[in-house]
């Protein structure tokens, strides 16, 4: 743990605290409205330890409110949450423990903290000592803000009873908009989004709950259809991967 | 939540695939090459999946159309985003509206 603070400079550090600040104000909204929704406050608390994904575990909640499977919520959560695999794969040996390896428990630790926050961190830092730090430092705050923050709005939650006259069912969808606005700067990726959201409202009257949300996925073929552009990155992309040049909120679209 | 039992079986499958995810990815690191363009398809999945359950929460519930009071606020937290409020403002901004909205007697 030491290492962490000794590592990384003090800019990185106070990045990571404002990212971990966001993380955790995210968590309030997530366990006050899944409480809202009618959830024990075991559930928000578990989901958040358990899988430390935000963007799956709101589209798990939100799934299994209105009423669809489980399973078939866990399953579109997972399909969320398959871009881990790629972060796997881009970070070479990082989620080894700072300064010293081959510890196992660390290693798995290292392993379940994998999130974009930490893993955005960890790829702006320029060497691998720094890189592991980043991540540790940004991965531990996560795992500490998140679930922190959704026991607490749980808790908030439990404690409001009309939660309609307060407005409190749009902070669902405002929540998962704010989080997923960066990546709808890229035209193409709004263009395949507005399409999606389509069918899954053409289809809603139809099909039973949970299901239209995965019949959006249809609209994926608008992008496979259309390579095109690979050189042009949108300005909202490269965000991601410079954390501290933005305020937090920016950063965090799908934390953690 | 009707059915408990089911409700963890979800809840043990998503947390178990998850690890899953963020293991085979180290794991596989030394032996294969991931094309960046299934890495984007899989990024773009997860925006789509996300944006249709925006829709699906702001404009609809059960089978029908959810008044306009939720998606107004709504509405305006996603201008609010798209200008890079702060996180915070667009969330809050949301609940106002759409409270300030029913208050006024607009469903």
């Amino acid at each position: 743990m030491r290492s962490i603070w000794r590592t990384l400079d003090r800019r990185v550090l106070a990045d990571v605290g404002l990212t971990c600040v966001a993380v955790f104000f995210i968590g309030l909204s997530y366990g006050a409205i899944a409480v809202a929704s009618g959830f024990p406050l075991w559930l928000p608390a578990a989901l958040s330890v358990l899988v430390l994904a935000g963007a799956s575990e709101f589209l798990f909640v939100g799934i299994v409110a209105t009423g669809g499977s489980p399973i078939a919520a866990a399953l579109a959560g997972l399909l969320v949450n398959s871009r881990h695999l790629p972060y796997g794969l881009a970070l070479p040996d990082i989620a080894g423990p700072p300064g010293v390896t081959g510890r196992r428990w660390a290693r798995l630790l290292g392993t379940h903290v994998m999130n974009d926050e930490s893993v955005v961190f960890a790829l702006a830092q320029p060497d691998l000592p720094r890189r592991r730090a980043a991540y540790w430092a940004c991965g531990l705050g996560v795992l500490a803000c998140w679930p922190g923050g959704a026991v607490l709005g749980g808790l908030i939650g439990s404690a409001v009873h009309d939660t309609s006259a307060f407005g409190l069912d749009a902070m669902f969808p405002a929540v998962i908009l704010a989080l997923i606005v960066k990546d709808l700067r890229d035209a193409r990726t709004l263009r395949a989004a507005l399409a999606g959201a389509a069918i899954a409202l053409v289809a809603t009257p139809f099909l039973p709950p949970g299901l239209p949300v995965l019949l959006a996925l249809a609209a994926l073929l608008l992008l496979v259809r259309a390579p095109a552009t690979e050189a042009s990155t949108s300005p909202g992309h490269q965000a991601s991967t410079s954390p501290g040049q933005e305020p937090a909120a920016a950063e965090v679209r799908t934390a953690p | 939540m009707k059915d408990s039992a089911l409700v963890v079986a979800g809840m043990a499958t998503l947390s178990a695939g998850t690890y899953a995810f963020r293991l085979s990815g180290q794991a596989l690191r030394a032996r294969i090459t991931f094309p960046p363009r299934a890495a984007k398809l899989l990024e773009a999945a997860a925006v789509i999946l996300l944006a249709a359950l925006v829709a699906t929460t702001a404009l609809t519930e059960g089978h029908g159309f959810s008044g306009f009071a939720r998606p107004a606020g709504v509405l305006v937290a996603g201008v609010l985003a798209w200008r890079k409020a702060p996180f915070l403002v667009v969330v809050l901004a949301a609940a106002l509206v759409t409270a300030l909205l029913r208050i006024l007697g607009v469903s």
